[in-house]
């Protein structure tokens, strides 16, 4: 198990950052997607809220996670198989404000599904996401499959699969992890432990002290870092991809975080979580921790961080404002692609 | 013309497919070093090689799931299940997954998968080695189904299904792979999916039939001949999207209509070929629409008088034509 370093940054050390090969335009940029990840999620969550948007699903706590996941891929080479908690993973795979909002409010030109699917049920070819769907855990096998066909047609890429912690106990996980041991397929498995499945607490959920130590059974590492270190996560990730495309197979990671939010729109939390526990939840916020960082080794100043925000919230009225108003799909649409045609 | 065995009709078609193919692929259980349990794919992983012809571990929802991924990303997977049983540990990758994915991506992502799987009694299978389990995915709008009955039909649907751009069930009668012979056209040869068969032309009654019951009802329909009564036999061959033309056709021709399938009969195939005749030809009827099918116990016993209770055959099955042809 590979542990995170801590993210309390001296006032004149080295940064960490350089030492894993990114620039300071990159960890900006890292910056800047989770603020528009979580910028995004807040302004579902309003809107939901305002009922404007029927039902939504949060990233809240884990944005820090999908973004390092996401920098240690190519989204050109790679294909991404992401849950519905992976909005930073499609954003930075290609996917807009506009496209996330299209898909909030279901509106015909929503990129995923046409308004066909909830919010959180990703895909784009053109971006590299592959469909997904509700049933939890069966993307992971479509993850092997596209590692399989892949390298069947001789290209090197990287299949990269995400899931909750609660949802590595499917069969569908199981199965899939031994099918791409067995044949040392080009796989990332990316495990975000927010320790819950909707109310289930890990110690429910697992009798292994981490999804991690799941790996060894299926002949290939796993590592646990802290997912609220998006450095330590797009380390291990690096790692992960580097021995997928040298043909040493599979990898599992797993990240640990909280969720900030109840597990969707329609969850009241507070049905079994302490009010300390909330309380405590928000205090280590990926979000804030890295911008002190950002702000500690002096990539960034109080002005250009608030420059970022102000941009990102532009972008995503923008985008709220246009979906809003876009229309929906014809009701007889429904009865199309139901095969090719 | 080659006169072929139903089971190397269907080996057959897959290496010339594979051979026209590179994109074309084997997945299963035993399937590559054994040649699978019934031997279909024999001499396949010798010919096109481990990467081509894959022994999964067992496990049946990684089998199809990571073919459903193949084939999202543009390779056109051959699923085997090694008995029809066995695909329930793979239903929810198959109904969830492959059914929907082009729907629900807007025709962005698809699915062109072929699963075969061996089905069918009168094997001594008992319970889990004897089922048809076409129904449960009849219901299901995505998926097609078919069901060839003879060599010819065995490739020529074959072919078409590796070919579909969307996901296909291929079952395959264990009963017909060794009894069942008859010419197989060389090379390029398809047979449309969606489309039924007329196997007998006749005037008295229609029977509507697929799978291992075409050969049964054949045997019945040349039994009732001597008798007098001739018979319009139809073999669906597609159960999925049903061929409503030639069902209705042929019903009308002679307002008697028996609807036969070795499956049991409370949601049967046969209920929504009877929903689908008593909607559209309901006045060209002169007798009420009959079923003939497997009872509804939960599957097939392994003793063998009760494997053969089970068990339609041609005598039960003409006993129901001349019962229809009295009426
Ligand atoms: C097969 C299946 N069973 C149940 C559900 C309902 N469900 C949706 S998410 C969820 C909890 C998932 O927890 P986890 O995998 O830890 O992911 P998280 O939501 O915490 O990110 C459940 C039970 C489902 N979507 N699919
Ligand atoms: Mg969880």
């Amino acid at each position: 198990m590979m542990n995170a370093q801590s993210l309390e940054v001296p006032a004149m050390i080295a940064k960490r950052h350089d030492k894993l090969g990114l620039t300071d335009h990159d960890v900006v940029k890292m910056y800047h997607f989770m603020l528009k990840t979580r910028g995004l999620d807040d302004r579902m969550w309003l809107l939901n809220r305002a009922g404007k948007v029927p039902f939504v699903v949060s990233c809240k706590g884990q944005e820090a996670a999908q973004i390092g996941a996401a920098f240690a891929l190519n989204p050109v080479r790679d294909y991404v198989l992401p849950y519905y908690r992976d909005l930073g993973v499609v954003l930075v795979f290609g996917q807009t404000a506009k496209d996330v909002m299209l898909s909030a409010f279901a509106k015909q030109e929503d990129p995923n599904s046409g308004g066909r699917q909830m919010p959180g049920h990703f895909g784009s070819r053109e971006h590299h996401i592959v469909t997904g769907s509700s049933p939890v855990s069966t993307q992971i096998p479509h993850a092997v499959g596209i590692a399989l066909a892949a390298r069947m047609k001789g290209h090197n890429l990287v299949a990269y699969t995400s899931f909750g912690e609660g949802s590595s106990n499917q069969g569908d996980f199981h199965e899939a992890a031994n099918f791409a041991g067995v044949h040392r397929l080009p796989v990332v498995f990316f495990c975000e432990n927010n320790k819950y499945a909707i109310s289930v607490p890990l110690r429910k959920e697992l009798a292994c002290e981490h999804v991690s130590d799941r790996a060894v059974g299926y002949g290939f590492p796993g590592v646990t870092v802290d997912g609220n270190d998006p450095l330590a996560v797009y380390a291990a990730m690096k790692e992960a991809v580097a021995r997928a495309l040298d043909g040493q197979g599979p990898s599992l990671v797993e990240a640990m975080m909280d969720r900030m939010n109840p597990h969707s729109s329609d969850d009241d939390d507070r049905t079994y979580r302490s009010k300390d526990e909330l309380e405590e939840v928000k205090s280590h916020d990926p979000i804030l921790s890295f911008r002190d960082y950002l702000l500690d080794c002096g990539v960034l100043t109080e002005a250009s961080e608030k420059a970022l925000r102000e941009e990102v919230t532009v972008e995503i009225n923008v985008a709220t404002t246009y979906a809003e108003k876009a229309p929906y799909p014809h009701p007889e649409q429904a009865l199309r692609y139901v095969f090719a045609e | 013309m080659t006169v072929k065995l139903y089971i190397d009709s269907i080996h057959d078609a897959l290496q010339e497919e594979m051979r026209r193919d590179d994109g074309v692929f084997v997945v299963g259980e035993d399937v590559g070093v054994r040649g699978g349990v019934f031997r279909v794919t024999q001499g396949l992983i010798e010919e096109f090689g481990e990467a081509r012809v894959i022994d999964a571990p067992l496990a049946e929802s990684a089998i199809v799931g990571v073919a459903i991924g193949a084939a999202a990303y543009g390779l056109k997977p051959v699923a085997e299940i090694q008995f029809a049983d066995f695909i329930l540990p793979a239903v929810n990758q198959l109904i969830s997954e492959a059914a929907k994915m082009r729907y629900r991506s807007n025709n962005d992502w698809s699915c062109p998968l072929v699963v075969r799987a061996p089905y069918g009694g009168g094997v001594h299978g008992a319970l889990y080695h004897s089922q048809s389990l076409e129904a449960l995915f009849h219901h299901v709008p995505g998926l097609k189904i078919v069901m060839p009955a003879t060599a010819a039909d065995a490739k020529g649907l074959l072919l078409s299904a590796i070919r579909d751009p969307d996901p296909v069930l291929y079952f395959e009668h264990k009963a017909l792979y060794r009894w069942i012979k008859d010419e197989v056209p060389e090379g390029e040869y398809t047979v449309p999916i969606g489309k039924a068969r007329c196997v007998l032309e006749g005037d008295d009654i229609t029977v509507i039939t697929y799978g291992l019951m075409v050969h049964h009802a054949t045997e019945a329909a040349r039994e009732l001949e001597k008798e007098g009564i001739s018979t319009e036999l139809i073999d669906l061959r597609t159960v999925a999207p049903l061929d409503s033309e030639a069902i209705l056709a042929a019903v009308r021709k002679t307002g008697k209509v028996l609807i036969v399938h070795e499956d049991n009969k409370t949601g049967g195939v046969g209920a929504e070929v009877s929903a689908i005749i008593a909607e559209k030809a309901l006045f060209d009827l002169d007798a009420p629409i009959s079923r003939l099918c497997g009872p509804d116990i939960p599957a097939m016993p392994f003793n063998p008088p009760q494997e053969r209770f089970y068990m339609l055959n041609s005598e039960k099955i003409a006993q129901a034509m001349r019962q229809l042809a009295a009426f």
